[in-house]
């Protein structure tokens, strides 16, 4: 008996109760399908995380005060950075782009509009470290930088609330209590780790200083090494001036902090590659239970052709051709369900990739892997009944009614 | 099998000394056969009678080698069966013998054709083959025209010529049918009958038939009667029937 007849026999005989089989692979549809959806889905969070996180600046090092206390616990005891600070790192560290921040919530005005913001002060280097492009206008000059002068450059999300979209360029608007300048305005960035990125006030980290904060304190550094994989040297070289400025013995703990956003972006992927392993497993328990469902008829399937099997042994099939059989119907069945399965999941992936706005990524182990499972399970579950077939004694098959 | 062909020249196609079949054991012991001996030659025509629980359907099982008794020899062709395990048995049984039952067996939802076909599926004959010697064999019984027809398209008498075209597709030396007239009327039976007869003398086919009517088993050369496991009366129809 050769595989193609073989597999022939199994097409007919699962043809022959059409309602029953697409019932019996249902389960392995549903199965299949929810694995590589849930498969495709976490890995296209993966990939937003990743984006998100490089929009951020890439080869990005934060630096701020305090002392790591635990995991998420930062004591804020220790005294702040200055503008000196930065000055030095930008002059002792190479290979680097240091741009130092001030930061505060502030009210803006403009019209009938307001809105409680953070506001930044920043210096020109800021729109390369943090990746910010200018949409329109142009970026401080180096007299409002030295003198701090009411300027100011707006996020989208501001243009979209305060100026309720109208072009801001010119226009003057009201910070804490000081009228600034409208300069420029940035790209849009959209949503990163969990805050809206377009909603910044930009503006001279003199201005900042002085006018909303009242105080000549830097409170976060960002770095950006220029070399790809020079991050951790920057680090380090980061971490010797700053103690060598704040005076800090050997035995002395830092109290301040550098965090690689590349060390983030990996702790953040290494999580959603665990949750999608979660969801690609639960999944699979639906697929066993869809193999149980394929065992399970083709036990009925046995009992019900018993005369059938009893008529083959008696014009000279061999129990293993018997065997093989019953074993290529259930694994036929279940690899028919199995590529209706990857057709759904496929068909599902694309729908919540495109609600989620990103591009429909298949990947092709998880569609082979899933399919290949399929197919295991068929030759797992069908196992059982093909041996019960295959030991039937034809007499007494053939007076089985 | 390589020995296949070898086994044919012998023309003692069955020989049978004092076997026996035996279930259970101590008080419950049934002896379905008790002590039977029996020479079948090839080209014979042979009717098997006798009431129910005579041995008779045990004794078919055995010759059909679908079954090995418990004592005894049985050669066929020379060939010792009692010792063949359940796939060497399926092998004589794809080569030489052919069944035809009472209650037609054949695969439902299933043509003609492809039922015919069968056998020759696991005899391992290519498709183009296959197709042509099933074409044949139906020619044979007068029903090529119904080749696409399944079991329930059927009339009983046209079913049992397919189950004997399917019997007949492998060329065997040996034909067994279990009361193969059981379920038809007078008219069909009959009609059945001279197609068994034909096979036996144009192809050269050994007959073995069960029956319990004496008019069907009138059509054989030879009838064998059995009672309570063992041969009763063997001879020719004259002899026995009368």
């Amino acid at each position: 008996m050769n595989g193609w007849d073989t597999i022939l026999m199994a097409l007919r005989a699962i043809s022959r109760n059409k309602v029953r089989s697409v019932l019996t692979a249902l389960g392995i549809v549903i199965g299949v399908a929810s694995v590589i959806a849930m498969v495709h889905l976490g890995q296209a969070a993966s990939r937003n995380v990743t984006a998100q996180i490089s929009s951020m600046g890439s080869n990005l090092l934060i630096v701020r005060v305090g002392r790591q206390r635990g995991p998420g616990g930062v004591s804020s005891s220790s005294s702040p950075f200055d503008t000196a600070d930065a000055e030095a790192l930008q002059r002792e560290v190479s290979g680097a782009r240091v741009a130092p921040t001030s930061g505060t919530r502030a009210t803006v005005v403009y019209g009938n509009a307001n809105l409680s913001t953070s506001v930044t002060g920043v210096d020109n280097y800021y729109f390369e470290v943090r990746n910010h492009a200018l949409a329109e206008g142009r970026q401080f000059e180096a007299t409002e930088l030295r003198s701090g002068a009411a300027v100011c450059i707006l996020g989208q999300s501001i243009i979209r609330d305060v100026y309720l979209g109208q072009n801001p360029l010119g226009t003057a608007l009201r910070v804490g209590s000081s009228a600034c300048t409208v300069i420029g305005t940035l790209e849009a960035k959209g949503e990163g780790m969990g805050s809206d990125q377009d909603e910044v006030v930009l503006m001279p980290i003199k201005a900042v200083q002085r006018h909303l904060l009242g105080r000549f304190d830097v409170d976060t550094i960002y770095i950006s090494a220029l070399e790809d994989g020079s991050t951790p040297r920057v680090q380090a070289d980061v971490e010797k001036v700053l103690r060598q400025r704040r005076r800090l013995r050997d035995d002395q703990d830092d109290d301040f902090q550098v965090r690689d956003m590349a060390e983030i972006a990996q702790t953040l992927e290494s999580t959603t590659a665990t949750l999608t392993w979660l969801l690609g497993a639960i999944a699979a328990v639906s697929l066993l239970v869809g193999g149980i469902g394929i065992m399970n008829i083709m036990l009925v399937s046995v009992t019900e052709r018993t005369r059938e099997i009893g008529i083959r042994l008696a014009i000279g099939a061999l129990a293993r051709d018997v065997m093989t059989q019953f074993l290529v119907e259930a694994i036929v069945l279940s690899c028919l369900g199995g590529a209706i399965g990857v057709a759904i999941g496929i068909t599902a992936t694309w729908l919540m990739t495109s609600q989620m706005g990103g591009p429909l990524v298949l990947s092709t182990p998880t569609l082979l892997v899933a399919f290949g499972f399929s197919a295991l399970i068929g030759i797992v579950f069908g196992y059982v009944p093909a041996r019960k077939a295959a030991h039937l004694n034809p007499i007494d098959s053939l007076r089985h009614e | 099998m390589s020995t296949a062909h070898d086994l044919r020249i012998a023309d003692k196609i069955i020989d049978i000394s004092s076997i026996f079949k035996i279930y259970g054991s101590g008080e419950t012991e049934v002896r379905a056969l008790n002590g039977v001996d029996l020479t079948i030659r090839e080209g014979e025509f042979v009717a098997v009678m006798g009431p129910s629980g005579s041995g008779k359907s045990t004794a078919m099982n055995i010759l059909g080698c679908l079954d090995v008794p418990t004592r005894g020899s049985y050669r066929f062709y020379g060939m010792e069966v009692e010792n063949l395990n359940h796939d060497e048995l399926a092998r004589l049984r794809r080569h030489y013998i052919g069944f035809v039952f009472q209650s037609f067996n054949l695969l439902a939802r299933t043509s003609a054709l492809e039922n015919v076909e069968l056998p020759l599926i696991y005899k391992g004959v290519k498709r183009a083959e296959r197709r042509r010697l099933a074409l044949e064999a139906l020619e044979q019984v007068g029903l090529s025209a119904r080749a696409d027809h399944t079991p329930a398209q059927l009339s009983g008498g046209q079913q049992q010529r397919v189950a004997i075209a399917r019997a007949l597709v492998t060329r065997p030396a040996l034909l067994l049918a279990d009361e193969p007239t059981g379920n038809l009327d007078t008219a069909t039976s009959e009609e059945i009958m001279h197609l068994m007869q034909q096979l036996n003398t144009e192809l050269d086919i050994t007959v073995v038939m069960v029956t319990h009517e004496t008019e069907t088993a009138a059509f054989a050369k030879r009838v064998l009667v059995f009672r309570d496991g063992k041969l009763e009366r063997d001879g020719t129809p004259q002899e026995v029937l009368t």
